[in-house]
């Protein structure tokens, strides 16, 4: 557990940020909160020859509204993301999911922003991003661009930002009337998701007129369960929710690990979407 | 004088003395320690678990700046194998243990080449410029299949991976009752691997005197006298040329009852070097070097009558030695092998033990040692054997437990038992958990086919402790004795040094035996300190591990404090002009019968012992006194442990909704300090049952190799538990104390597995194996379902 040496570079940003990784090219990362860096360097699963502090750089924390849609800074801790009352407003399941996140001391350390661009579909934000339709913004030298959450999470570990990119903020559009709930199934509290799911549910007159449910951990990016958001629509009992779910596995890939087998996550996937969709939906 | 007696301090909750310095880390944990010149070591590790060496060349090490030095086993060839101390049997196969790999290594995780360095960062980067060529060997990685005609071999010079087969029989003949019996039940249970957490990495620290030859080794060890005596023979310093101090230790639970490999690598590389040198290892170093505890496949059969009433138990061990015997690998099995018939009356014990080499870690003490596997097995079965019969579980243990009138009892396995209260601990357990209510909640929801169902898992455990009898060890084969030592020093301004041969290192040793010494001589609780963990200032010692340091060295303390006293009445009689016969002995005053105006207080005496002025004719002018206590039998803490778990039959997922346990450890010192160990030791017992194992892949790598795979469960994934005790003293030590280190590891994980399959057996499940995962119990109840 002793990370190999490497250069450290702490800008005062977001602009000198952005020069720096420039600078460095493919050989810098991006240190946010430290909770998942920190341990791939003390592994030696990391061996940057930069690394960039962005945790002192004012302009990337804080929470605000634009209109319709809620601006969170990238490196907004959890704890503040939990706490913070415009995303307990307007993005209640992320502050619900958030608060699932590891423990305290975590939460006081790892950022919104972090985590996401850490890209491991094992972590619970990501697929929460993705149900709630966000966009994430990134600043590099040629200027800033937003990228839809579908499009964000690449691979496994692998987001879309370039090397010399910076996530900065992530923008939601605020889900006011949304029910939300977020089903984490873990073996210890301190672990990540076997599966978690993630759910908003607009209600009309009884029926669920539109389902949106994120897929934590069942797949090598978070996955959106569309089939089952297809069969949803209309549901209008805790029956037809129980039939619509059958498909929320459909075209999932998840891993075999010491935590689970992919057909046991399947099986996961449906029976927690249908725990978070009557939730969210007021019917559990 | 009043009569009102000063309040006992045995029995009080006392807040730790030792807590402050330990929980501030305002203290000398053995990574903390830094002297001039310090350089680190790091161990370059085998990343396969079965290979030849072909070749190591360290030199290219010696080139990465702020290396000093790099050795490879051969290098360090005069350091003589590891110490086995328990050759169970005659014929045991007792490979060599070199620190260092030589010519083959035989688990991931083995050592290999060592780098001495300025920093710890330059010494483990340079371990990657080493260079080592591997002839790739078969792994063997299954405990039967390793004892198969062919198998690849660990040790290919032994012929065989047996290491021993180790029998007890006794009373009538298994096949006889089994003939006679209405019913048998025979299962097979699984114990995992498991890998020991203490909250203190291991870490040594040597420094080296060169011109007298003299060394002093820091070792974050629950051992530090028998590792003096240990290393004295693995590198050849002379016993009297090596001093070993235990600093404060942050937790072992059985995994620093050990003679490491780094301890003796880091001896010799200060004496070849002649500067002194410090290893920590990291947390996912030690989940490969540290030794793990438990695996183990046990083929139990019970032979009883149709109403529940056992004749006979067989026990089929076949326990995962790893890839060396260590200080006490081949014992731990053995020690469990007295504890299979627990509290029950039988007329038949058949037991083996077969020693089985694998190329994984090599196993040894984990909190428990062999009982926590004798009582999971024998309280599994008695609850398949209630299923079986139909009885209540608690129904089918009180029809076959030794009665509270029968003790002393000596039990079919040759342990005479002391004491104990089945009844009371039982009936008092019952009664905190509303097993009534939690029975007919249970009956509903199965009725109701609730998908959640509820289970009620009992455990009625016993446990043998304070080791040990040395003529018994010395019968079990083990290399030394079971005795434990005390000194008691009386200063001259009547404070009070207890120096003690047990090593804690996380169990509040200073502020217990403070509480006995300060009732026996009657002086404040605040006035005593207690000294250990250096061979030095405490140089005899058996050290602290299988809950003996109580009830043995406990002991002893009493018994030294009393002979102090002792002393100190001759001096009291001559100073008051009494005889010693007329002296009453309160509170720490000696007044003379009658006239109570006549006093001397023992702080009194200590004081004329420093002056002698006026001593009796003759008398050695001191009142210090050492006491060392060798037992006549061990103790036997029992309890009754209770637990009801939901069980989500849809995720498998399972939930302990409450947990109730009656402890009888006898007498208690430090209610507090009981209550503490009991509630880590039914976390430990709890983790093997629900979340603890060490996966390994088919080629032998340990796959849950950090803590982000190998689930400690932590405050957050564990219920609130009822903790209650009934009191019956031990007969074997004059403080009736039985010890509780253990306890609550023993009992716990077998009353969580009963009571998962207690709540799925309606759906036709009777075992999940441990640890019982969400996904286990899922293809369980779907299994049972099909």
């Amino acid at each position: 557990m002793i990370p190999p040496a490497f250069e450290y570079a702490r800008p005062a940003s977001v602009d000198e940020a952005v020069r720096t990784l420039a600078e460095a090219g493919e050989e810098a990362k991006v240190l946010a909160g430290g909770q998942s860096l920190l341990p791939l360097l003390r592994l030696r699963l990391a061996f940057p020859e930069l690394v960039v502090d962005v945790g002192r750089i004012p302009e990337l924390r804080g929470v605000r509204e634009d209109g319709d849609t809620l601006v969170i800074g990238a490196m907004t801790t959890h704890h503040d993301v939990v706490t913070d009352p415009l995303v307990r407003r307007h993005a209640g399941l992320l502050a619900a999911a958030t608060a699932t996140v590891a423990d305290p001391a975590v939460r006081h350390r790892g950022t919104l922003g972090g985590s996401l661009a850490h890209a491991d579909p094992a972590g619970d934000l990501p697929a929460v991003i993705l149900a709630l339709g966000g966009e994430l913004v990134a600043q590099g030298p040629r200027g800033r661009r937003a990228v839809a959450a579908g499009d964000f999470f690449v691979d496994y570990l692998q987001s879309a930002l370039e090397p010399d990119e910076l996530l900065v903020e992530v923008r939601l559009p605020k889900a006011d009337g949304w029910g939300f709930h977020y089903e984490k199934f873990h073996p210890v509290a301190q672990s990540w998701a076997t599966v978690g799911v993630a759910a908003l549910v607009r209600r009309d007159d009884g029926h669920i007129a539109e389902a949106r449910i994120g897929l934590t951990n069942m797949g090598a990016t978070p996955l959106r369960a569309t089939a089952a958001e297809a069969a949803l629509t209309g549901a209008g009992g805790t029956e037809s929710v129980a039939r619509a779910v059958e498909s929320a596995a459909e075209g999932t890939h998840p891993a075999q690990d010491t935590a689970a087998s992919p057909e046991y996550r399947e099986h996961l996937a449906r029976v927690l979407t249908r725990r978070a969709v009557l939730a969210a939906a007021g019917m559990g | 004088m009043t009569d009102q007696a000063v309040q006992s301090e045995v029995g009080r909750a006392r807040p730790r003395k030792e807590d402050a310095r330990l929980i501030t880390g305002q203290t000398n944990w053995t990574d903390n320690i830094s002297v001039n010149g310090l350089l680190h070591l790091a161990i370059l590790r085998s990343p396969m678990a079965h290979a030849r060496i072909e070749r190591v060349d360290v030199s290219p090490a010696l080139e990465r700046p702020g290396v000093v030095a790099a050795f490879s086993g051969r290098d360090l060839d005069g350091l003589g194998s590891l110490p086995c101390a328990w050759p169970v049997t005659e014929d045991i196969v007792l490979p060599d243990h070199p620190p260092i790999a030589v010519d083959e290594v035989r688990y991931a995780g083995d050592p290999v080449a060592v780098v001495v360095a300025r920093d710890r960062y330059a010494a483990a980067d340079a371990l990657e410029a080493i260079e080592v060529d591997y002839e790739p060997l078969p792994p063997v990685l299954d405990l039967e299949a390793a004892l198969a005609e062919g198998s690849p071999l660990v040790h290919s010079d032994k012929g065989t991976n047996r290491s021993y087969v180790w029998p007890l029989k006794t009373g009538e003949d298994f096949d006889s009752v089994r003939r006679r019996a209405e019913v048998t039940v025979k299962r097979r249970y699984v114990h995992q691997r498991l890998i020991p957490n203490a909250m203190e990495p291991r870490a040594v620290v040597v420094t080296p005197l060169a011109a007298s030859g003299e060394y002093t080794l820091y070792s974050a060890t629950q051992i530090p006298h028998i590792l003096r005596i240990m290393l004295a023979v693995v590198t050849g310093i002379p016993e009297h040329k090596l001093r070993v101090i235990a600093p404060d230790v942050g937790g072992g639970f059985g995994s620093k009852l050990q003679v490491y490999g780094e301890e003796a690598i880091a001896l010799a590389v200060a004496r070849r070097i002649g500067r002194p040198v410090k290893w920590t290892e990291s947390r996912s170093e030690g989940y490969l070097a540290t030794h793990h505890g438990r695996g183990m496949i046990q083929d139990v059969e019970v032979a009883a009558m149709r109403d529940g009433r056992l004749l006979g138990l067989k026990v089929d061990l076949l326990t995962d030695m790893g890839a060396y015997l260590m200080l006490v690998t081949p014992g731990i099995p053995i020690l469990g092998a007295f504890m299979y018939p627990a509290i029950y009356k039988m007329d038949s014990y058949d037991f083996t033990c077969t020693g089985v080499f694998t190329t994984r870690t090599p196993t040894d003490a984990y909190r428990g040692a062999g009982r926590p596997e004798a009582t999971y097995a024998i309280e599994r079965i008695m609850d398949e054997l209630a299923a079986e019969v139909g009885l209540d579980p608690v129904e089918l243990r009180r029809r076959n437990w030794i009665g509270h009138e029968e003790f002393p009892y000596t039990t079919i396995a040759g342990l005479t038992y002391d004491s104990g209260n089945y009844e009371a601990a039982t009936g008092k357990a019952l009664a905190l958990f509303e097993y009534d209510k939690l029975r007919a909640e249970q009956a509903d929801r199965t009725a109701r086919g609730d998908s959640v169902r509820l289970g009620i898992g009992v455990s009625t455990y016993t446990e043998m402790c304070g080791l040990a009898p040395s003529r018994v060890l010395r019968d079990l084969r083990y290399a030394a004795g079971g005795w434990e030592a005390a000194t008691i020093r009386m200063l001259p301004t009547g404070k009070v040094e207890v120096v003690t041969g047990t090593s804690p290192h996380g169990q509040g040793h200073v502020t217990s035996w403070s509480q006995i010494a300060a009732d026996v001589l009657g002086v404040p609780f605040e006035d005593v300190e207690v000294v250990h963990g250096d061979t030095k200032a405490a140089p005899q010692g058996m050290d602290t591990y299988g809950s003996r340091s109580l009830v043995v060295g406990g002991a002893a303390v009493h018994h030294a404090a009393q002979k102090v006293v002792a002393k100190a009445r001759k001096i009291a009689a001559h100073l008051l002009e009494a005889s010693e016969q007329d002296l009453d002995f309160a509170d720490g005053v000696f007044s003379v019968k009658g006239s109570p105006e006549a006093r001397k207080t023992i702080q009194e005496v200590a004081f004329e012992t420093f002056t002698s002025h006026d001593l009796p004719d003759g008398m050695e002018p001191t009142i210090n006194a050492e006491h060392l206590v060798d037992p006549d039998n061990f103790s036997y803490p029992h309890g009754t442990h209770l637990c009801a778990v939901e069980v989500d039959t849809e995720t498998g997922q399972t939930k302990i909704r409450s947990y109730v346990c009656v402890d009888d450890v006898g007498r208690v010192v430090n209610p507090m300090i009981v209550e503490g160990q009991v509630h880590g030791g039914l976390a430990q017992g709890i983790a093997q049952a629900l979340f603890e194992e060490a996966v390994y892949d088919d080629e032998g790598n340990l796959v849950t190799g950090t803590m982000a795979d190998y689930l400690v469960p932590s405050a957050a994934d564990l219920p609130e538990f009822v903790t209650e005790r009934t009191e019956t003293p031990a007969t074997s030590n004059p403080l009736g104390v039985k010890g509780v280190g253990e306890a609550g590891t023993i009992a716990s994980t077998p009353a969580v597995v009963n009571a998962i399959v207690d709540a799925l057996r309606p759906l036709g499940v009777h075992d999940v194996r441990m640890p019982c995962t969400p996904e286990r119990v899922w293809r369980a109840v779907r299994e049972a379902r099909s």
